[in-house]
């Protein structure tokens, strides 16, 4: 009975669109499918659910044929196939939509869908294909806008019209919510019911389970490697499915009683950057203050200024900030550089874990000395302390229970989970008074986000100004104080957690920037410049 | 269509048995050469490797030899670990041993003990202020270094050439374009009698050891290797890559200066049109082959100085032309290279139509 779970129901209704037979893959070191077997339904969203490393990507991989499994076989309307290339499976009628999209800035809409066809003769046919396609999803899109002008929403109509351009019997989404406003995530489900009625199988894969329950007819959950269950998603909690991926009962983050706020720690007024990068988003009139013992969250759709927040507060940015549009504790940092600014108390976890917060190729040891050297006195006369690095690291391994071979392993080595631990810790244990972490829990295993969560609660209870910058509402629900959101590299003004309703933020996040009661029409944005400075 | 697929996971073990697995195919292919040459190929391989270090002279010769690589080397590697591209050390040894030298040319009649060390001091001065060319064009300019510092290799040997056949033209030399010989307080102490083998060498050591420890447990060193890995993260702790770009040329020049300088003082006792057989293009092979670790260097360092003594011997013994030395370099630095891609890499071979259309 390791089979085909939960597909009992089913059986007998003709042969499923497609079904995986004891489908494994060793990779060296690493079995990341064993003997997985489900079926999917012509017609049936079927939810793949599974914590990061539980083998999922590998299985998607295997079905586009980028991938060639060990053993087992797939079935593909009741016929036994090898998929030997995405080529094959494009021609099959299977489609991918990618968590990463693969578009070129510079090019406009068509062009990009065309480049990713198997042979386009002519255009003007193809034109009135993708027009035709847009209309019956409900895809608006301009074939002939730019790329770099769209919105990350509108990127994703791309790549989902490429797919749907080839009749796909079976679509494939990893992830494709991450990056979506609330509204937009509810057109893109309307999109996928319209083509599941239309008898096109769906296999969507998230870790966002309110969504799968919303969607979903079908689960089946991975962990480490193995098929642990299957279940029917509206029948399930949103917990219960967790726990399913995890293998353990899942505990809440712990709030402590409702806290006290201490004096500003971080205040950033009338903060204008424009961006180091060619299509990057300008900083404009940014306003915020985090007071001790406060989390602050910084809501948005990705690309909308986040990252160059991040990067102006960090120090990283190759021109100034106005003089005193950064104060940390008072002090005016924006002439600082990161080292500098970390002296006054000041530590940051960049989103990108590796490259970034870490060097993949560097022991844990040379990584906690990374950004902790001058903090944690690990250095002396110009050299390294060696045994007080390491005992850091070890430090950092075991408060954060990071699981490794020891602080000599390579950063690179470990998984997300684990080296975001790493990393978040490394920036806890230097006791700071100001944190500031961009998607804390990014592609993290459900056990480590809420020790992560639990983590910056707790550092927050000693006093510490935290800002967390994070596209994962639920995530800024369960341990923010207080919230901005940030649209088109501008600021709302920040409202606390408790009387903000998630469909308010997501009308933020679209670009809605007067919430505040008065009702100025939205294409006021531009004159009203998001300006809405506070005290 | 092949292509090259990163492998997931690749061998530690492979990263240093790659220079062993490119020096055994070296071999081979060099026997090949050796062989459509017309020599016997086990006859000319041992001429080449083994005949020139089997007895003390030899191995004094290849001290020597191995002298400047390694102290280039050094230098370089350093460069390397923070991504600064310096291939213009040949242009930094010609200008520190036209400062040094020229000092010695200036107290030419000098017997004082304080000549030497001043020698020291300008010949890692002059190629220090010739890495520091490429190093503001690059930090001002965007300049890339790899061609600044090449070109100006070839400002530097005409300028050293200029300079032997006018100004610093020896009076008493018979219109030969060399300059005066070095008086004996300019010139490096022997350290093992009835050899070649000069103070340079025991320098080389140091550096060597120093150079590890830069590397390895010091704070800049540790910055090097940040900003040469992870670009980004260094600039989120704030490590300036600018001025590992100014550091990395000023220590590689005067390195490579010193090595230089070495060079006139040591084994040619004078200035001359020619003073190096490409040692600072061949210690870009010592720095890789040595994987930019000091210690590996200094093995590198004896292997590459060991194709300059077979080179010569080829010639003297076998009658081939002195361009099998650089034969054997090149041949080593492309298995070498191969050798590290392949670590990194594997070849799949897909059709055409898989490849082309993944997009």
């Amino acid at each position: 009975m390791t089979g085909e779970t939960g597909t009992e129901a089913m059986k007998g209704a003709g042969p499923a669109q497609l079904e995986v037979r004891g489908v494994t893959k060793a990779f060296p070191g690493c079995l990341a499918n064993d003997d997985i077997s489900f079926r999917i339904e012509p017609g049936e969203i079927h939810a793949l659910l599974g914590e990061n490393g539980a083998g999922k990507s590998t299985l998607v991989k295997i079905i586009y044929g980028v991938l060639q499994a060990d053993e087992g076989e797939l079935i593909w309307e009741g016929k036994p196939v090898t998929i030997h290339s995405p080529h094959d499976a494009r021609e099959m009628g299977i489609g991918l939509v990618f968590q990463h999209f693969s578009l070129f800035e510079t090019m406009t809409v068509l062009e990009n869908i065309a480049l990713a066809m198997n042979d386009v003769r002519d255009m003007d046919a193809l034109r009135k294909q993708v027009e035709e396609v847009e209309k019956t999803y409900g895809l608006p899109l301009d074939p002939d806008r730019h790329v770099y002008t769209l919105s990350v929403g509108e990127r994703q109509r791309i790549e989902i019209v490429r797919c749907l351009l080839q009749n796909p019997k079976l679509l494939i989404l990893d992830e494709p919510t991450s990056v979506l406003t609330p509204q937009e995530v509810e057109k893109l489900f309307e999109t996928l019911r319209r083509l599941a009625d239309e008898g096109c199988a769906i296999l969507y894969i998230s870790h966002k389970l309110h969504e799968v329950k919303a969607l979903c007819q079908k689960a089946t959950v991975l962990r480490g490697g193995k098929v642990v269950g299957g279940c029917d998603p509206r029948e399930e909690t949103a917990k219960s499915m967790a726990e399913m991926m995890i293998g353990q009962k899942l505990t809440a983050p712990d709030r402590g009683e409702a806290r006290k706020f201490g004096d500003v720690r971080l205040a950033v007024s009338d903060l204008s950057l424009a961006s180091d990068e060619q299509f990057g988003t300008d900083l404009k009139g940014i306003n915020l203050e985090v007071r001790g013992g406060e989390i602050m969250g910084v809501a948005g759709v990705a690309g909308n200024g986040q990252n160059e927040l991040f990067r102006a507060l960090a120090g990283e940015t190759e021109q100034e900030a106005a003089p005193d549009s950064i104060k940390i504790d008072g002090k005016s940092v924006a002439h600082f550089g990161p080292r500098r600014r970390r002296r006054l108390g000041a530590t940051f976890v960049p989103e990108e874990r590796n490259g970034h917060g870490a060097v993949p190729d560097m022991s844990l040891s040379e990584n906690g000395f990374l950004t902790a050297f001058r903090r944690m006195a690990l250095s002396a006369k110009g050299l390294i302390r060696e045994v007080p690095t390491k005992s850091f690291a070890d430090n950092i391994i075991k408060t954060f229970d990071v699981r490794t071979t020891g602080s000599g392993a390579e950063a690179g080595s470990l998984s997300g989970g684990n080296l975001q631990k790493f990393i978040v810790g490394r920036e806890i244990l230097q006791d700071p008074g100001v944190l500031v972490i961009s998607q804390p829990t990014w592609g993290v295993d459900a056990g480590a986000a809420s020790a992560i969560h639990q983590a910056l609660l707790d550092l927050a209870a000693k006093g510490t100004a935290v800002l967390v910058i994070s596209q994962d509402l639920d995530e800024i629900f369960a341990i923010c104080d207080s919230v901005v959101v940030m649209a088109e590299g501008k600021m709302s003004k920040p409202r606390p957690m408790a009387d903000v309703s998630i469909e308010e933020i997501g009308l933020l996040m679209g670009g809605l920037h007067d919430l505040e009661g008065n009702a100025t029409p939205a294409n006021d944005m531009e004159v009203e410049g998001g300006r809405v400075g506070q005290a | 269509m092949v292509r090259l697929e990163p492998r997931r996971q690749h061998s530690q073990a492979m990263v240093y048995l790659s220079p062993v697995l490119a020096i055994l195919m070296t071999l081979v292919v060099g026997g090949i050469i050796f062989a459509f040459l017309g020599k016997n190929p086990f006859d000319a391989l041992y001429t080449f490797f083994i005949l020139p270090i089997n007895n003390s002279y030899g191995i004094s010769e290849l001290l020597v030899k191995a002298t400047p690589l390694v102290i280039i080397a050094v230098g370089l590697a350093m460069g390397f670990r923070a991504n600064v591209w310096n291939i213009g050390a040949e242009g930094q040894l010609t200008m520190g041993a036209i400062f040094g030298g020229g000092l010695a040319l200036y107290f030419h009649d000098s017997e004082s003990i304080l000549l030497m060390p001043a020698m020291f001091v300008l010949g890692a001065l002059g190629g220090a202020f010739w890495g520091a060319i490429p190093a503001l064009l690059r930090t001002r300019f965007n300049a890339n270094e790899i061609l600044t510092s090449l070109m100006l290799t070839y400002v530097a040997t005409l300028f050293l050439s200029f300079l032997v056949h006018g100004p610093w033209r020896n009076p008493e030399g018979f219109n030969f374009p060399e300059s005066r010989p070095f008086p004996d307080a300019g010139l490096l102490p022997i350290i093992y009698d009835g050899t070649r083998v000069h103070l340079g060498t025991a320098v080389a050591v140091f550096v060597v050891i120093a150079g590890w420890l830069l590397l390895s447990k010091s704070v800049i060193g540790f910055q090097l290797r940040v900003v040469g890995k992870a670009p980004q993260a260094a600039r989120h702790v704030g490590f300036r890559q600018k001025r590992m770009v100014w550091f990395t040329l000023l220590l590689g020049g005067a390195l490579a200066g010193l090595a230089g300088l070495f060079e006139v003082a040591g084994p040619i006792g004078q200035l001359q049109p020619s003073i190096s057989p490409g040692y600072g293009f061949t210690a870009i092979i010592v720095a890789f082959l040595g994987r930019l670790h000091p210690v590996g260097i200094l093995f590198g360092g004896l292997i590459m100085a060991l194709t300059y003594l077979g080179g010569e011997l080829a010639q003297i013994t076998l009658g081939l032309p002195n361009a099998v030395t650089g034969l054997f370099q090149g041949i080593l630095l492309f298995f070498l290279l191969a050798c590290d891609v392949l670590t990194k890499y594997r070849i799949r071979f897909g059709s055409i139509a898989a490849k082309g259309r993944t997009a």
